[in-house]
């Protein structure tokens, strides 16, 4: 039964077409939001892109433009309270100042999106059978009611909801938090959309839940072979996930790059500090977790120069006081071009082999036990 | 849920009993005597020791919990009441006769019923149909010149007193504006009498209770919809790809109803129990008119009557609240 809806779906034919050039090209995009004590911007100068078939991790902290970001991309930001330039391209079309008309027609058909917390994300009045049905509809406005609902039906079994058709007339509430994600990815395909934003999918759930929907979400990456941008704070999603990285930091891009690349020699102190808090499963229990120092600082009045040099423990190796002053540009890392950063260090990746890599590697952290 | 009924009801009976054994040691052990505005009226002022006969006949001299029970057999069985030489017969369920008609309370009660619906409903349909829309129209426009205009010429209004309000829409209406649908306001008329004849009998009473009730209305439902809309199934909702309208209505309305649905069952229920303000300004005589004239006559057993009835009325309307509520809300189970 797997074959037969993606086969018979115009979608599927328009998307062999347009093999090649990237699903989605964000050029210089600034978000901002007018408030009381001036904009702030939340997003600013981000530039990436997804091909189909490939999943991009966007890492960062709260507050980082993580989500605004890609929200963006489906228009969801109140116009009149926010204010958004650079250039969103999804498969050709400009949705920059696209009209809402022509906006409604992209989402939840070429683009869609899953967001954290299912339980609030899914409507708690209708059965989870009609919120799926009426995504496909809106999208499908020949489908008749009962179309609609074997089409629901079907979503549900795809993403392994035992007994579709009687736990279709459920509520979210009746759902276990697992399923409720699954019920919301099987919302966002439903109507086999080029491109899947899943905005952290596995945050509220615990980690054998989380395994499986990050299993599932692949298989069905493969299956309808969607560009996947997936939103996380968590490395480890990314290194099981992600073709690429984009590691952000108040609002900026500081490091993208594909994931071997930045997960093995990253040059930039935020992404050694997010590398370093993972806790080690093989360490001991003893062992303390190494936090990024001080907080994530205020979008009203972000610092000078580079955001992250009140908490960088490295500036000191930067000469002058360029870390404070100067906004590092976003540079092609030493030797690979496929590798951007935006730090002032010289030779970041001799610093992380020699210094930040002995104390997060496990061994050593066995030793100072 | 049959349980949860059940349990209601009992513990709705309980509150109905307390209430009445309220009013009557009200009248038992309050600081004026019945007996005495009775016997005044009905001999002209010129009491004096017959008081002894009144006390004795209306049965203030016996011990409250033997009148207690005479009232409560006679909502069951019924009984006869002698006042004077004359010897009444009460059929249950008598809640007594009145002093001051020796007519029985429970007839005059049915009789009154349909004034006071009249205004219940048109007034509660007015709440309903002014509130939801303007509600919906504010909070769509929140933060607005529009939203700020409305939210503050709502509460202005609804800070005026009612009585003020529903004596100036009435001199408005009918003396200043002579407005066409009121010609003959101030007498309720049956519907059976003709439906237009009944429009224009409770026209104005339903502008001033609809009107100044609705503002509240508005205010309940622009603050539960801005909630609703901003919860994250509503960006669920249009990140689907729905058009604003079914955003708006379908999940952003259809859950903000639940808080107003709620008080709007209670208001209802008080509307029901009669409106004491609405009726007596605009000559309904209904039960709320009704018991105010009771309470000035010291009529015990009208002035019990009205108070259980507007117990009842209460209870009532609570639990068809919760039930609604179970309905709306299917998180929500009775137990």
């Amino acid at each position: 039964m797997t074959s037969t809806v993606s086969s018979s779906d115009p979608g599927q034919a328009a998307r062999s077409e347009r093999s090649g050039g990237p699903i989605l090209e964000v050029e210089d995009l600034t978000v901002s939001f007018p408030t009381q004590d001036g904009p702030v911007s939340a997003v600013q100068g981000l530039s990436y892109s997804v091909e189909m078939g490939k999943t991009l991790g966007i890492v960062g902290e709260s507050g980082s433009g993580k989500s605004v970001s890609s929200m963006a991309v489906l228009g969801l930001h109140d116009a009149k309270s926010s204010t958004i330039t650079g250039s969103i391209r999804v498969d050709g079309t400009e949705v920059v100042g696209l009209s809402e008309a022509r906006m409604r027609k992209l989402r939840g058909n070429t683009v869609s999106m899953i967001f954290q917390d299912a339980l609030a994300a899914l409507h708690p009045f209708y059965k989870i059978g009609a919120q799926l049905a009426e995504a496909y509809q809106v999208h499908h406005p020949s489908a008749s009611d009962r179309d609609a609902r074997r089409k629901a039906i079907e979503m549900l079994d795809r993403v392994g909801i035992p007994q579709p058709d009687r736990r279709v007339d459920d509520f979210p509430h009746q759902f276990s938090g697992g399923m409720r994600q699954r019920a919301m990815i099987a919302m966002g395909l439903i109507n086999d959309p080029s491109l899947l934003i899943a905005d952290e999918p596995t945050t509220a759930l615990d980690v054998t839940v989380q395994a499986q929907i990050l299993d599932l979400l692949q298989d069905l990456q493969r299956e309808f072979n969607s560009a996947v941008i997936i939103i996380t704070h968590d490395l480890g999603v990314i290194a099981e996930m992600a073709d690429d990285v984009l590691v952000m930091y108040a609002g900026r891009c500081v490091e993208y790059g594909t994931t071997k690349e930045i997960l093995t020699h990253p040059e930039m102190p935020y992404t050694w500090g997010l590398l370093s808090s993972i806790p080690d499963v093989q360490a001991s229990t003893d062992a303390r977790l190494i936090p990024i120092p001080g907080n994530p600082p205020s979008l009203l009045s972000p610092p000078s120069g580079c955001s992250f040099h009140p908490r960088c423990s490295f500036t000191d190796k930067v000469p002058g006081n360029l870390c404070s002053e100067k906004l590092p540009a976003l540079t092609p890392a030493a030797s690979r071009v496929e590798h951007l950063k935006r730090c002032h260090l010289a030779n970041p990746d001799a610093i992380y082999q020699a210094e930040v890599l002995p104390e997060i590697a496990p061994e050593l952290v066995e030793e100072n036990r | 849920m049959f349980a949860y009924i059940v349990k209601r009801l009992i513990s709705g009976f309980l509150v109905v009993v307390l209430v009445s054994m309220a009013v009557f040691a009200l009248f038992w052990y309050g600081p004026s005597k019945p007996a005495q505005a009775i016997c005044d009226r009905e001999t002209s002022n010129r009491c004096g020791d017959r008081i002894e006969i009144y006390q004795e006949n209306l049965g203030y001299n016996n011990p409250i919990y033997s009148e207690y029970g005479k009232f409560v057999k006679g909502i069951f069985a019924g009984r006869e009441i002698t006042f004077g030489a004359t010897t009444y017969q009460c059929d249950a369920p008598c809640l007594g006769l009145s002093y001051n008609t020796k007519q029985p309370v429970t007839e005059e009660l049915v009789s009154r019923l349909p004034a006071t619906a009249s205004v219940a409903v048109g007034g509660a349909f007015l709440y309903l149909l002014f509130g939801i829309p303007i509600g919906v129209a504010a909070a769509r426009r929140r933060g607005t010149v529009t939203d700020k205009a409305l939210v503050s010429s709502f509460l202005f209004l609804s800070s005026i007193p009612y009585y003020l309000f529903a004596l100036l829409t009435w001199l408005y209406l009918t003396v200043l504006w002579e407005a066409p649908f009121v010609s003959d306001v101030g007498y309720f008329s049956p519907i059976s009498d003709g439906p237009l004849k009944w429009f224009g009998g409770l026209f104005l009473a339903w502008v001033a209770l609809g009107i100044f009730g609705c503002t509240q209305y508005t205010r309940y439902t622009r603050g539960a919809m801005v909630e609703a809309l901003s919860e994250d199934y509503i960006r669920t909702a249009k990140a689907k790809g729905l058009p604003a309208r079914t955003i708006v209505y379908k999940h952003g309305l259809r859950a903000a109803l639940v808080p107003v649905v709620t008080i709007f069952g209670i208001d209802f229920g008080i509307l029901l129990a009669g409106t004491i303000f609405t009726e007596r300004i605009f000559e309904i005589q209904g039960i709320g008119w009704w018991s105010l004239q009771a309470v000035g006559n010291k009529d015990l057993p009208v002035v019990a009557a009205t108070a259980m009835f507007s117990a009842v009325m209460l209870i009532v309307s609570n639990l068809i609240v919760d039930i609604v509520y179970s309905i709306l809300d299917p998180r929500v189970r009775l137990s």
